[in-house]
């Protein structure tokens, strides 16, 4: 049986070459699943059956010479925030148990006609609202590294499903991190795109101006097929980029040489691990050996950053959870009136971390307040980008840590929301402005535990993001690592 | 400075059934994020319009034809109740 942890580039290779087929693909993945399930709990919903019928068509198509590309016939895990028709999907949430969307999300439907297979639903933060996955209504997922440490999040059950080989890519979204965060405590490589370049249609809305879909890969080149194939424009979603989508693959083997790097002086010094700030610089050093141009830039207003997107997200978060009434799918608790259903199903159905953000997102939209809070934010937001707009007339890309520490125990943030918060520090300017992002992994901490490093860039500007990161990659030499052997249950205090 | 929010009117508004224990809860909890919120009124914003779409893409139309929609059976299949094609509720007002 081939590897489950095999990169998509490998995997398809063998498959296109004859060696393996896409049945024995999924065998690999779901035994892997098997063995790591009960401890990790990646998924949500495991399609064994569903999925296994599309492995078998994926290889009957290729026998009969109908190649769909790279990502025909692969394992690919999905966020259960994606709609998927007839799949269960429940967002985490008590809300949506037992919600069977009648529709799939564009990027599903992409994945699908690129002849993946889909091998489940990942588990997440409740409505992706959360770093650590532990705000899921049905149990956090584990990090492969160290079971008694959180995977990250949102996105947590992605990153530690494709870490671990029970998928070989994942599909994740992005808010303030969520898959770059958990990529990084899981040691992946996880992407958010520009925004718009990828369909929101049949991704459960969050934070509209801020959601993205991305992938999350145990490589650089594997990120860039996944993100092409979901990738284009979609007339369901009006926020589309409908302009051309160019060849991410293209710039993998360019090199550094010549390309002028920004290092974020904001996003070092209090609160950063030392292991991670210094796990940077070394990378910083081994960039300019390779030939880029290294130099310290300043974006100031990263340190308000966090504070404009604990206003912005919760308000959209406010007006998008609105829909959530009892009356139309999903749980519902019947009370005399409409008005008295709605508020009694809403208290019942969401989770503590899922009514702060609405509370906190109504009150920053509620009259008197919303041009000190919303309207302040969406303004603080406009000159950040000018700010991003600025820094790029200097550098191509910008980089950082992705996250200022390594994967932090259970329950050890969760009575403190900022402290929570906190975590998505390097992550959330690039959502505020739009702009591309990535994770990749560089190395562990003395606690064997991943790092990342962010790589930034402008709006659309994916290709030379991407050349830059599989020059860390290669620098890192860390695609490679398995995590190690899950190590036998222990008792973890929640 | 600590801002105190009205949560009992915000989960009104919201549509939260929330217990005093919770109201008081989320009373602390809203008061010290908002305080961590509020340094954004610290910036300077004469003059800046807000940012909306961050690739300012705006009045996007699709083209205006007839498409098959969501079967309406498969629709109301997810309903706590429907009867006749239609979702049933309870009463708007009392």
């Amino acid at each position: 049986m081939p590897s489950p942890l095999l990169s998509v580039v490998a995997a398809g290779a063998a498959l296109r070459a004859g060696e393996t087929t896409s049945v024995e693909l999924l065998a690999s993945v779901l035994s892997r699943a098997e063995m790591t399930e009960s401890e990790l709990h990646c998924y949500l919903n495991l399609d064994r059956e569903g999925a296994m019928e599309a492995a078998r068509r994926a290889d009957e198509q290729m026998a009969r010479g109908e190649e769909r590309g790279p990502l025909h016939g692969i394992p690919v895990a999905v966020k259960d925030n994606m709609c998927t028709r007839g799949l269960e999907t429940t967002c985490s949430s008590q809300i949506l148990a037992g919600y069977h969307p009648p529709y799939d999300a564009t990027a599903v439907t992409r994945l699908r006609q690129a002849g993946a297979v889909i091998v489940g639903k990942t588990n997440l933060d409740e409505f992706a609202m959360g770093s650590s996955t532990e705000n899921s209504a049905y149990g956090p997922t584990r990090n492969p590294w160290d079971t008694e440490r959180v995977p990250g999040g949102s996105s947590g059950g992605s990153a530690a499903a494709v870490a671990t080989g029970s998928a070989m890519a994942a599909l994740g979204s992005d808010t303030g991190g969520s898959i770059r965060q958990p990529a990084a405590l899981c040691g992946v490589v996880g992407m958010k795109p520009t925004y718009g370049l990828v369909s929101r249609y049949g991704l459960v809305a969050f934070a509209s101006s801020l959601d993205q879909i991305g992938p999350l890969t145990r490589t650089v080149a594997d990120g860039a097929l996944v993100l092409q194939a979901v990738a284009g424009h979609d007339p369901a979603d009006a926020t589309s980029y409908a302009g051309p989508v160019p060849d991410f693959s293209a710039g993998l083997q360019r090199g550094v040489d010549g390309l002028r790097v920004g290092v974020v002086k904001e996003l070092d010094g209090d609160g950063y691990q030392a292991e991670v700030s210094s796990a940077t610089d070394d990378m910083l050093g081994r960039l300019a050996s390779s030939g880029a141009e290294v130099e310290e830039v300043s974006l100031p207003l990263f340190d308000v950053a966090l504070s404009a997107y604990y206003l912005i997200a919760p308000a959209e978060c406010s007006a998008n959870l609105a829909r959530f009434d009892g009356m139309r799918y999903g749980l519902s608790i019947k009370k005399a009136t409409a008005a008295a259903t709605m508020a009694a199903t809403r208290v019942e159905g969401f989770g503590p971390e899922v009514i702060r953000r609405i509370l906190l997102g109504t009150y920053a939209l509620s009259a008197g307040y919303f041009d000190a809070f919303y309207g302040q934010a969406q303004k603080v937001r406009s000159l950040l980008q000018e700010e991003f707009r600025n820094a790029y007339q200097q550098v191509d890309v910008l980089v950082s840590p992705t996250s200022p520490t390594t994967a932090f125990r259970l329950g050890e943030r969760t009575q403190d929301p900022l402290s929570m918060y906190r975590s998505d520090i390097c992550t959330i300017p690039s959502n505020l402005s739009g702009h591309p992002a990535i994770s990749v992994p560089i190395g562990l901490d003395s606690k064997g535990l991943p790092i990342g490093f962010q790589v930034m860039a402008p709006a659309l500007g994916e290709r030379v993001m991407l050349t830059v990161a599989a020059e860390v990659e290669r620098i890192a030499g860390f695609c490679a690592l398995p995590p190690p052997a899950l190590a036998p249950p222990t008792e973890v205090p929640l | 400075m600590p801002i105190d929010v009205d949560v009992a009117h915000v989960a009104g508004l919201a549509r939260l059934a929330l217990s005093p224990r919770q109201l008081d809860r989320y009373r602390q909890e809203l008061s010290a994020i908002l305080e961590h919120a509020s340094r954004v009124q610290k910036v300077d914003t004469a003059g800046v319009t807000p940012l909306s779409h961050p690739l300012m893409l705006s009045n996007v139309f699709r083209p205006d034809e007839v498409r098959p929609s969501l079967d309406r059976e498969e629709v109301l299949e997810m309903a706590p109740e429907s009867r006749d094609g239609f979702f049933l509720t309870s009463p708007a007002l009392e």
